[in-house]
Formats: structure tokens, C-alpha cells, sequence
């Protein structure tokens, strides 16, 4: 059971029986009033989106979901497959089902494939991906225009901001709960 | 290697040690004692909406108010403190657990005063006479928009406030339909809130429904909170003991009678105080989007 209190980014719980996934999570407070905590969800079956206020004390079921290790395999138009490596079973989640998680596939990546009455409906990665930098423009040693970070591209193909210090071919650490550079990966 | 975050708030914290410099010049240019009160308190002040921390067997303070209002009773007619403040379970874009608050009171004042003053200050505060914020242009030059509670539910709401407040929905309202609308071109000041809404507030000459109580929006966030003072000591025993009672039927801890200022407001003159939240103040005034962008650590990175 979780607490209005545990409501964040990313949170899985169930809505009318059917599962949702928090995609943005803000706490409101008027004044002196009572702590709002407002949401953005989305059904991780029909893909549909609302947009709820909850107050403290209100509760919600995490949403019913079996999670099962399985390798993320290739990508095929909008779908992406994934094989369990015990049974050699594949499933495809779609490219609006996997949401965020598609900027952190690469090839091999071992993953959780979120399963809802047997169909995939997501998947969840590791809280950090290690990524190689293919694209990013060369640090100008004593650059004084006060630039603290600049855009970088990695192998998936996700543009996010880095480090003035960061170069191609590197490796960076992502944390994929929030989309942003962690670290970079020292060797 | 300097820490990322560190090093990529740099312009934020020199901007910030910059505002905070020019608030502390205003107030010593207007004859405002800079005071110090304890962070760790017997008893925090009991709102029924706010909860402390607990800090070995006391609490954290969630507001300088109490201790504040001591000095004024002792003869201190103009102070202002710079001070943190803590407040459990509040964290969000908008809002840090523990936070920075400037908390200034003045004797012979009302909170119309207090509304003058303000203007004065964060136009002081900020670099120049308009500020960008969100995408908005927002311009500080006074006097500024206001608005009373019962105005903005007319006009922002399908509810009067009476409605709203029956029906539990004065929170979400404002918080939904009203507070994006404040402050988009001029800050603005909205003013005489329900007298259930204010529990260290005077109430109105002549609306005894309504206590002279403001808040200051800018782009649509929560700026600053301001009263004129109760300063009957019967009444704020009342207003106290059923905030208890409130917080009792909440579930929520209950906190011992604060009783030292309780006997202190025997003597509290006629006065007006403002608690504005400095850090909010930062992220309007350097167009930020998230509090954390404008502190050198949130606690999530301690």
C-alpha cells in the first residue's frame, strides 16, 4: 500500500483495476493549507492520460504487475523485442509503452519486462546505465563565457546536457530516473 | 574534479549571496535590528497544516515567529530575521524540507504597511525594475495588483469562498485555478483571507468573517505571508487550542501549549510580520524552475 507521501516520478499503481504510471509528480501547498500532491498518470494498457490531485492520507494498491528478467534483443519499426533467457520466449513492447526506458536500450541490456495478465506493458531499466557519448562539441580550454554544461548525444541516440569537460567516445554514467549525467565512467 | 552540481550553480549562488546582501542594506537602511532566535524550540507554533521536525525530545523550528513576537513584546519595535526553517514532508519543484525564510515585524503597523514595505524591498532585491520569469515580463515598479480572497474565487472560480471552504476545496482551488492566475504581469498581493484560514491573525474591523492576512504571488508562486498581529492572548489560547484539536482529529501530533508566548502577547504592541520565503524569492528573481536550482544542496544530495 502506498501513502499519497510515496507518490513520485515513475510510480506504479493500480487506478478502476488497471495499472498506471506516474509520469510527473509535483507537491503543491497554498499558504498555510493542506499538502496537495499532484500527478500526471498514464494507463500503462491504453496509453490514456489524466491528471489527478491527492491529498495526505489517501492511499493507492501498487499496480498489479509481474516483472520477469529478459535481454533487450533489436528493434523493429515501433516495436521492441526482448527474450527471456531461460525459456527463450520473446515479447515486442511498443515504443509508447517502453516511454523513457527506449533512451537507455542498447543491445543486450538485461531489463524487467512489466507483464499485466500476460502482456507486456513496459519495462523497467536499471536505476544507472552506463553510455557512450558519440556526439558532442570539443571544450574550448578558457572558454570564459560561463557555459557550465553543453548537449551531448549517446550511442541510443538520447540528447541530454553534460559537463563542459565531456568527449566524444567517452562512457557516462545516466541515472534513468531522472534522464541526467551521474558520472562519467574513469579508463 | 569540482562537483557538477556545485559548479553548475555557480551563477545561482553568487546571485543569491547578491540579493541577500542588498535585503540586508534595505532593512538596516530602514532601521531594522537584525535579531537570532534558536533553530530548536519545546514547541513549534500550531498551525494545523504545518508539521516540525523532531530534534531531541523539542522541534526543529518551522517558523522564527514565536520567538519573534517575543522580542517585539519586550520593546524590539523593528526586527528581521534571516534564518532556516523546517518543515516535514514538503518536497517538490516549489519546495524544500528545509528552507531559508526571512521573517521581519514592525510595531504601530498594519499589514497595508506591510504591503508598502514589501514592494519596496524585493524591488530593492532585484537587479532592475522588471524581471523576466517563466516566459513572463514581469514588472516590479509599485504599487501592485490586489485582489481579496473572495474576489479571485469569483473570478477564478465556480465557487464563492464560503462554498468552497464548506465543501473542503478551498486548498485545490487556489492551488489549481487561482494561483496560476497571480502575479503575471505585476506581483500581486491577495488579501483578507477567511478567518479560518489565519490562526496568529487579526481580524478585520467590521468583517469579523475576514483576517487582515496577505500572501505576495509573483509568476504564479508563493512569495510571502503576512499579518496583522493578534495580539489578544485570550483569543490566540482559543485559536490555539482548537488548531490542537485540528491537528488531534488529523492524526497528527499534537504540540504543548506554548505558553511563554502566550504570556508575552500580553504585552505585544500593535504590529504587523511577514514570513517570505527567501529561496522562492531567488527562483523568481533568476528565472528558475525547480528550488533547486538556486541552494547548493537539496537534501537529496547530502
Amino acid at each position: 500500500m502506498y501513502t499519497a507521501a510515496d507518490l513520485r516520478k515513475g510510480l506504479k499503481i493500480t487506478l478502476d483495476n488497471e495499472p498506471y504510471i506516474i509520469t510527473s509528480f509535483d507537491f503543491a501547498k497554498p499558504g498555510k493549507g493542506q499538502a496537495l500532491y499532484r500527478t500526471k498518470m498514464k494507463n500503462m494498457i491504453t496509453g490514456s492520460t489524466l491528471d489527478r490531485t491527492y491529498r495526505s492520507g489517501d492511499t493507492f494498491e501498487p499496480a498489479s504487475l509481474v516483472d520477469r528478467k529478459m535481454q533487450y534483443l533489436y528493434k523493429e519499426d515501433d516495436h521492441y523485442c526482448f527474450m527471456d533467457n531461460d525459456s527463450f520466449e520473446q515479447v515486442h513492447v511498443s515504443e509508447t509503452a517502453l516511454g523513457d526506458a527506449k533512451n537507455y536500450l542498447i543491445d543486450n541490456l538485461m531489463v524487467d519486462v512489466l507483464l499485466f495478465r500476460d502482456q507486456a506493458i513496459g519495462v523497467d531499466v536499471p536505476n544507472f546505465i552506463n553510455l557512450r557519448v558519440t556526439q558532442t562539441d570539443p571544450w574550448v580550454k578558457g572558454d570564459t563565457s560561463g557555459s557550465d554544461s553543453k548537449p551531448a548525444t549517446v550511442e541510443t541516440g538520447y540528447v541530454l546536457r553534460v559537463p563542459p569537460f565531456i568527449e566524444e567516445g567517452e562512457l557516462i554514467v545516466i541515472d534513468t530516473r531522472n534522464g541526467e549525467y551521474s558520472t562519467r565512467v574513469k579508463g | 574534479m569540482a562537483e557538477w552540481s556545485l559548479s553548475r550553480r555557480r551563477r545561482a549562488l553568487t546571485e543569491r549571496g547578491a540579493i541577500f546582501g542588498r535585503i540586508r542594506g534595505f532593512f538596516q537602511e530602514k532601521g531594522y535590528l537584525e535579531v537570532e532566535t534558536p533553530f530548536r524550540m519545546p514547541t513549534p507554533a500550531p498551525e494545523p497544516q504545518i508539521d516540525a521536525i523532531p530534534a531531541d525530545g523539542w522541534f526543529l523550528q518551522t517558523s522564527p515567529e514565536l520567538c519573534m513576537k517575543r522580542l517585539l513584546a519586550a520593546g524590539f519595535e523593528r526586527i528581521f530575521q534571516i534564518c532556516r526553517c523546517w518543515r516535514h514532508g514538503e518536497r517538490g519543484s516549489r519546495h524544500l524540507s528545509e528552507f531559508s525564510m526571512l521573517e521581519w515585524y514592525c510595531a504601530q503597523a498594519d499589514y497595508l504597511h506591510l504591503m508598502a514595505e514589501t514592494e519596496e524591498l524585493i524591488r530593492a532585491a532585484a537587479a532592475s525594475p522588471k524581471i523576466s520569469y517563466r516566459g513572463l515580463t514581469i514588472d516590479l515598479t509599485p504599487p501592485w495588483e490586489r485582489i481579496t480572497v473572495a474576489e479571485a474565487f469569483r473570478r477564478y472560480t465556480d465557487l464563492t469562498v464560503e462554498r468552497a471552504l464548506a465543501a473542503g476545496m478551498f486548498d485545490q482551488l487556489m492551488v489549481e485555478l487561482i494561483e496560476p492566475g497571480l502575479g503575471l504581469s505585476k506581483p500581486t498581493f491577495i488579501h483578507d483571507y477567511p478567518a479560518s484560514c489565519a490562526a496568529l491573525s487579526r481580524l478585520k474591523e467590521g468583517e469579523p468573517g475576514v483576517a487582515e492576512r496577505f500572501e505576495l504571488y509573483i509568476g504564479g508562486l508563493e512569495i510571502a505571508n503576512a499579518f496583522s498581529e493578534l495580539t489578544d492572548p485570550e483569543e490566540q489560547r482559543q485559536r490555539f487550542e482548537a488548531a490542537a484539536v485540528e491537528r488531534a482529529e488529523l492524526g497528527k501530533t499534537v504540540y504543548p501549549p506554548a505558553e511563554k508566548f502566550l504570556a508575552a502577547l500580553e504585552h505585544m504592541p500593535e504590529s504587523a510580520g511577514i514570513a517570505l520565503g527567501l529561496d522562492r524569492l531567488v527562483m523568481v528573481l533568476l528565472d528558475a524552475e525547480s528550488i533547486d536550482e538556486v541552494v547548493a544542496f537539496t537534501t537529496e544530495e547530502l
